[in-house]
């Protein structure tokens, strides 16, 4: 027998059975209504300029959903990755403007302490094996309540003094918060880091020994552990993974404004786990895609900017972001039940 | 007589005050089948975990090829050779049963930050080696959860033979199977044990275990309740020390009078 030799009761799967199996099938279809939708409701819609607008509102999602992603393949939440952006900005911005060092050093002081968030996060998770929605969610309250302490302490105000003038703040400006003009779109750096973070995390996720470990702790930590799979450095690892794109949003954050409000950032961890779950993320674990977080992303970003396009009031926002969880995880289902029938 | 593989001497577990196992002894030989019986709460569990080295041992010794050993992991159990099969947590259902198959040593080619799974080696090598155990798999990317019980443990046995198990430890293979679906299973067993592995098999079915066992270990209560090579032992006295002997006799002799009661 050779290898070429197709097994006989193996039917050909169809292109459509194929795609049917994609976790990010469901949200790929989602994007379409809203990008058909809004191209009706809204005129400038489909403008060149409007599509760097709708990318970069994506993009400061989608850079924060996809470790989002990756965790909750592995089974966990991070609730505290919203306040974990601010927390990243408002170290570095205040270690610089105190210690008056370069902006560089503020943001190699932040990207540690970022990760120590990170690391703390995971090892109590590992460590006390409770779940990780307590967790976090005792995370997310602290890192609130230091955010807005500490600043008050050092600036006297809620938010941090500028360090536009500071040595290092153009060079660190131009790799967190630059844009670029393709044409007449206007891109923004946000944008190239999202797309890049999207890639790696595939790449990581589908063809490394850490992504087969990562599919395995979410759907089934002990089959995992008794084959010698590292659990407890597999989940460490994803929530330093999700405080590394803290950082780099949090330096984006900075960067671009300047200063940075410190109660900012709450709310936002909902968003990248709804954009995680849109594009195919099993609340479970074990089941999903880095670029299913990108197309959730993206259906957000589309939303948010095309109510504004579409001139209606952003109130109705929120109601749309719901409805869309709702039919993306309905249409989710219906279509994994579809795909494990053809199976 | 040849060292034994893994020897337990007097072994002895504590969860805290309560008393899990004692004093069990058990040898394993390379071409043979150990098989511990027992009934629910009888110990076999703990016995498996500590043999695998999920738990450690408190009190005993436990030796492996004559080298006394006290595992910390799981990990240091596989690599000394001793590969355990779960009965419901063999594997990752959700994943597909190439991934599975490599899960834990994954074989990788590149170098540096490049590194990466060789993606190929693995689909092939599960095919391949599916096979040779008789295995014909439709499709080595099919989630394995989609796979019959009997299946899923067959691929985990052709995963420990491969990886080079020389001990191989089975919880209650057949215990969620049904009657051909376990025989499928036991020819594995015994395709593994004459392919020179030493195999501890747990159940709690007498005739599964004389069917393929050469030596049998009894357990009751955490405690060792016989310790018997086959010739010495036949199904019938194996199954009535396993269900408890004169208690089954009671058993039997409390139903018949309920039926003639009912009559």
């Amino acid at each position: 027998m050779t290898e070429a030799t197709a097994d006989e009761r193996l039917v050909r799967r169809s292109l459509s059975r194929g795609l049917l199996a994609r976790p990010e099938l469901g949200s790929v279809v989602g994007a379409l209504a809203v990008l058909l939708f809004f191209s009706f409701a809204a005129d400038s819609f489909l403008q060149a300029s409007s599509l760097g607008t709708v990318l970069y509102a994506s993009s400061t999602i989608g850079i924060m959903a996809v470790p989002v992603a990756l965790l909750m393949i592995g089974g966990e939440f991070d609730l505290s990755a919203g306040v974990m952006v601010t927390t990243s900005a408002l170290v570095s911005s205040m270690f610089s403007y105190q210690m008056t060092a370069n902006v560089w050093v503020g943001v190699g002081v932040s990207l540690l302490v970022t990760l120590a968030i990170g690391f703390f996060n995971g090892f109590v998770l590992t460590r006390t094996k409770l779940p990780s929605f307590i967790i976090t969610l005792g995370t997310f309250l602290m890192l609130t309540g230091l955010n807005l302490g500490f600043t008050k302490l050092i600036s006297g105000t809620v938010s941090t003094k500028s360090i536009s003038d500071m040595e290092g703040f153009d060079s660190a400006r131009a790799v967190f918060a630059s844009h670029l003009t393709i044409g007449s779109v206007d891109l923004q750096i946000t944008i190239v880091w999202w797309l890049a973070l999207v890639a790696v995390a595939t790449w990581v996720l589908l063809r490394t020994r850490a992504g087969n470990w990562v599919f395995a702790v979410g759907g089934g930590a002990e089959a995992a552990r008794a084959v010698g799979v590292p659990v407890a450095r597999t989940k460490i690892g994803l929530y330093m993974a999700v405080a590394l794109c803290a950082w780099i949003s949090g330096q984006h954050l900075l960067l671009s404004f300047d200063v940075v409000q410190s109660g900012e950032g709450v709310g936002n961890e909902l968003l990248y786990i709804i954009a995680a779950v849109i594009g195919g993320c099993l609340m479970t674990g074990g089941y999903g895609s880095a670029i299913g977080s990108a197309v959730g992303a993206f259906i957000f970003g589309m939303t948010s900017k095309g109510i504004v396009y579409a001139q209606w009031n952003p109130d109705w926002f929120k109601f749309f972001l719901g409805a869309m969880l709702l039919l993306a995880t309905l249409l989710n289902h219906w279509v994994r039940k579809r795909a494990e029938a053809a199976a | 007589m040849t060292t034994a593989l893994v020897e337990l001497t007097d072994v002895s577990k504590f969860y805290g005050n309560i008393k899990a196992l004692e004093g069990v002894s058990l040898q394993v030989y390379p071409g043979e089948i150990t098989c511990v019986l027992g009934d629910n709460g009888a110990g076999k569990s703990t016995l498996i975990k500590i043999v695998s080295g999920l738990h450690q041992h408190d009190g005993g010794t436990y030796r492996i090829e004559g080298e006394e050993v006290r595992h910390a992991s799981p990990r240091e159990a596989l690599d000394r050779g001793i590969a355990t099969v779960y009965q419901d947590l063999a594997v990752v259902p959700l994943m597909p049963v190439w991934r599975n198959f490599f899960l834990g040593s994954e074989p990788r080619k590149g170098r540096g930050p490049f590194k990466r799974l060789d993606v190929h080696t693995m689909r092939e090598t599960t095919r391949s080696e599916l096979l040779r155990m008789g295995i014909d798999l439709r499709d080595v990317d099919q989630p394995i959860g989609t796979l019959s019980g009997g299946e899923r443990q067959c691929v985990a046995i052709a995963r420990a033979v491969y990886f080079g198990a020389k001990v191989l430890v089975l919880d209650e293979p057949t215990a969620a199977l049904g009657v051909k679906q376990s025989g499928v299973v036991l020819k594995y067993v015994a395709a593994a044990r004459d392919a020179g592995l030493g195999v501890v098999l747990i159940t709690h079915n007498p005739h599964h275990a004389h069917l393929v066992g050469d030596r049998f270990v009894l357990l009751k209560r955490g405690a060792m309740a016989g310790s018997h090579a086959k010739a010495e032992i036949t199904l019938d006295e194996l199954t009535r020390q396993m269900a408890g002997g004169s208690e089954l006799e009671q058993l039997s002799h409390e139903l018949r009078r309920t039926t003639a009661a009912d009559r």
